[in-house]
C-alpha cells in the first residue's frame, strides 16, 4: 500500500507490481461499467464522488486526526458550483469544478487556521461545529440558498458543448475516474514527500517536530488544506451528478459517513477510500432495497467485524491475502 | 572578549512555590563540552527547557551568540542553531532510523516539493554519513521501535546533529543504557560531536562519564549553579562529594 513506514515495509516492498496490477484491473473494471452495467453507472459515479471526499478524511487520519465535519468542504464546493451555475447558466463543467474546489480551499484555509490548534476530540468536534454552522446558514438563508429544498443545477456545458443527458453523464463518469486517478496519485506522492512525511509525524511526536524547527500547526494545516481540496472535488462531482444540492451535504451524518467509509476501506489508505466508498454505496443501495429498514444495522455490523478482526480495513484484508499468495508462491 | 555561544542572565522560573531556576547566570564558550550535574530536582532539565524555549522564565534572559532568544518558541531557537536530544529519545516511532534522519534533514532544508520522494532527496548521502558517525548504519532500515535504548539514544542525537547545530543540549545521554554500553556510546557521541564541530551541554549522573568526557562541569543545586570548574576540581570538592556523589567526606 502507500504506507511509507511500517514494520511490514520489507513485505510491502516485495509486491509493488502486484499492487499496481490490482489497481489497474480495478480502474479497468470501473471504466467498463457504462458499457457492461449501465444501470450501475450513476451508483458508481456517486461512490467515486464520495471516495474523493473520503480520501480527504483519510489524509487527516494519517496524522492521527479525525474530522467529524469535513462535509463542510463537500457542501461549500457543491454550493459554490451551484451558485456559479445559477449566475452563469451554461457554465463549463471544468469551471464549475475549479470554482467549487477553490471555495473549499479558501474555507479550508479559514477554518484550518483555527482548528489546527487543537488535537483529538477537540479537533473532531470543532470541525463538526463549523459544518453545522454552515448547515444552519444553508437552511435559514432561504432566499440565497433555497433552504431545505436546496438549489437545482442546470446541466453544465463541456468545453463549450451542450450535451444530452446520457453523453453528459458519461463524460462526468470518466471525469470522476480521472480525478480519482489524478488526485489519488498526487495524494500518494504527497504522503511520500518531505512535506507529507512531516505532516504524518504529528501522529507520533509533535515535540520532536517542534525541535526540528517545524511548526506542528503549519504542518497540520498543509494536510488540512489538501483534505479540503479533496472533499471539495467530491462535493462538486456529487452535486453535478445528482443535479441538486441541499443542506444535507453539510449535515453531520454526511461527515460521519465519510469517517465510516474511511475506516471501512482502510484508514490511511488512498485505494481503501474508493474501495470503501464502492462497498458502502452498493450495500446501502441494495440492502435498503432488499433489507428495508435494517440496512444501517447490516452496515454497522460489517464495520464492527472490520474493526474487531481487520483494523486496517478492507484494503488490509486484500493486502494480507496478497502477502499470503506471495509467500505461497515463494514456498513452491 | 569574544561573545559566548550561550549566555543566561539571572534566569528565574517558579512552579507555584517551587523555584526551579533561581538567578541562574552562566556562559558557555564555543568548542567546549559542559557537563551539568546535581541531585534530582536541582533544576538541570528545567535549565535545558528554558534554553531551548520549552519553558519561559519568570525573569531573566537567554542569549545565543549575543542575541536574545528568550521569547522565541523552540522551533525558532532550533533554526538559530540550538538543537536538543532528550532523556527519553523523541523519535518518530512509525518510521525507520533512516527516515527519522531524512525527515530531520528535510525540515532543516525546508523541502516543500509535494512530488519529491523523501527517500530520494539529494541529502541522503549526508544522512548515511551521520548514521555511520553514530554507528547505526546497519540498523538504518529498521523501525526505531525495534532498536535498543542505546541505539535510540544515538539516533535521537543524530537527528539533532542532522540540523547542523552549533550548540547541542543533551539530557542524560546515557540514562537507560546498560552500564557496559555507556562508555561505548559516549565514545561514539564525543567523536561525532568533534567531527561535526558542535559545542555540547549534557546533563549526566554518571561521574565516570563526566570525568572522562567533559571539559567543564557545572554543579546544580536548588535551581542555581553551586560550583563550576574542571572535572577534577569539581568532583574532588567536598560539597559535591557530599551532595551529589553521595559519599561520606
Amino acid at each position: 500500500m502507500d504506507t511509507v513506514s511500517s514494520s511490514a515495509r520489507p513485505q510491502a516492498d516485495r509486491a509493488p507490481g502486484l499492487r499496481l496490477l490490482a489497481t489497474l484491473l480495478g480502474v479497468a473494471a470501473l471504466a467498463v461499467v457504462p458499457f457492461v452495467a449501465p444501470t450501475m453507472q450513476l451508483l458508481v459515479n456517486l461512490a467515486l464522488a464520495k471516495g474523493l471526499a473520503v480520501m480527504g478524511v483519510t489524509v487527516l487520519l494519517r496524522a492521527g486526526q479525525v474530522s467529524f465535519g469535513h462535509a463542510l468542504y463537500f457542501a461549500v464546493a457543491a454550493y459554490g458550483g451551484a451558485f456559479l451555475m445559477t449566475a452563469m447558466p451554461g457554465a463549463d463543467l471544468l469551471l464549475v469544478l475549479v470554482v467549487g474546489v477553490a471555495g473549499a480551499t479558501v474555507s479550508g484555509l479559514l477554518v484550518g487556521l483555527f482548528v489546527v490548534r487543537y488535537r483529538g476530540i477537540f479537533f473532531g468536534m470543532l470541525n463538526l461545529a463549523f459544518s453545522m454552522i454552515f448547515w444552519s446558514i444553508l437552511e435559514k438563508f432561504y432566499h440565497v440558498t433555497g433552504g431545505a429544498d436546496g438549489i437545482r443545477l442546470p446541466r453544465p456545458t463541456v468545453l463549450g458543448m451542450e450535451l444530452g443527458r446520457a453523453d453528459f453523464e458519461l463524460i462526468l463518469f470518466y471525469l470522476s475516474i480521472a480525478l480519482m486517478l489524478g488526485l489519488g496519485w498526487f495524494t500518494i506522492r504527497w504522503f511520500a514527500s518531505p512535506v507529507g512525511q512531516l505532516f504524518q509525524t504529528i501522529k507520533t511526536n509533535e515535540t520532536r517536530l517542534e525541535y526540528l524547527g517545524v511548526s506542528p500547526r503549519r504542518a497540520l494545516l498543509s494536510g488540512y488544506l489538501l483534505s479540503a481540496v479533496l472533499c471539495g472535488a467530491g462535493g462538486v462531482i456529487m452535486g453535478v451528478a445528482q443535479g441538486v444540492v441541499t443542506p444535507e451535504y453539510a449535515w453531520w451524518i454526511r461527515s460521519g459517513e465519510m469517517v465510516f467509509i474511511a475506516v471501512l476501506g482502510g484508514s490511511g489508505s488512498v485505494q481503501g477510500a474508493f474501495i470503501g466508498a464502492l462497498i458502502y454505496e452498493f450495500v446501502r443501495t441494495y440492502a435498503s432495497a432488499f433489507a428495508g429498514d435494517v440496512w444501517q444495522m447490516l452496515l454497522g455490523g460489517f464495520l464492527l467485524v472490520i474493526i474487531l478482526f481487520a483494523p486496517r480495513g478492507v484494503i488490509g484484508i486484500v493486502e494480507a491475502l496478497g502477502r499470503r499468495g506471495t509467500r505461497s508462491e515463494d514456498a513452491k | 572578549m569574544s561573545t559566548p555561544l550561550l549566555e543566561t542572565r539571572n534566569l528565574e522560573i517558579r512552579f507555584g512555590g517551587v523555584i526551579a531556576a533561581n538567578d541562574v547566570s552562566l556562559t558557555i564558550e564555543s568548542g567546549r563540552n559542559l557537563a551539568i550535574i546535581g541531585p534530582n530536582g536541582a533544576g538541570k532539565t528545567t535549565f535545558l527547557n528554558i534554553c531551548t524555549g520549552w519553558l519561559k522564565p519568570t525573569r531573566g534572559q537567554v542569549l545565543f551568540e549575543g542575541k536574545d532568544i528568550t521569547p522565541l518558541p523552540p522551533r525558532k531557537i532550533v533554526r538559530r542553531g540550538v538543537a536538543r536530544a532528550f532523556q527519553i529519545p523523541q523519535l518518530f516511532t512509525e518510521h525507520t532510523a533512516l527516515e527519522n534522519l531524512l525527515i530531520a534533514v528535510a525540515a532543516r532544508e525546508g523541502l516543500r516539493n509535494p512530488l519529491q520522494d523523501l527517500h530520494r532527496i539529494p541529502e541522503r548521502d549526508e544522512v548515511m554519513h551521520l548514521l555511520e558517525m553514530v554507528n547505526c548504519a546497519d540498523v538504518a532500515e529498521r523501525p526505531v521501535v525495534e532498536l535498543s535504548e542505546g541505539q535510540r539514544k544515538l539516533i535521537d542525537i543524530a537527528v539533532a546533529l542532522a540540523l547542523k547545530p552549533r550548540l547541542l543540549l543533551m539530557d542524560e545521554p546515557t540514562s537507560g543504557v546498560a552500564s557496559s554500553q555507556k562508555h561505548r556510546i559516549m565514545e561514539i557521541l564525543v567523536g561525532a560531536l568533534a567531527q561535526a564541530q558542535v559545542t555540547s551541554v549534557f546533563v549526566e549522573h554518571d561521574m565516570g562519564i563526566v570525568e572522562k568526557y567533559a571539559d567543564e562541569v557545572a554543579v546544580w543545586n536548588a535551581g542555581n549553579v553551586q560550583l563550576r570548574g574542571t572535572p577534577r576540581e569539581v568532583l574532588e570538592h567536598p560539597d559535591v562529594i557530599r551532595d551529589v556523589i553521595g559519599e561520606v567526606v
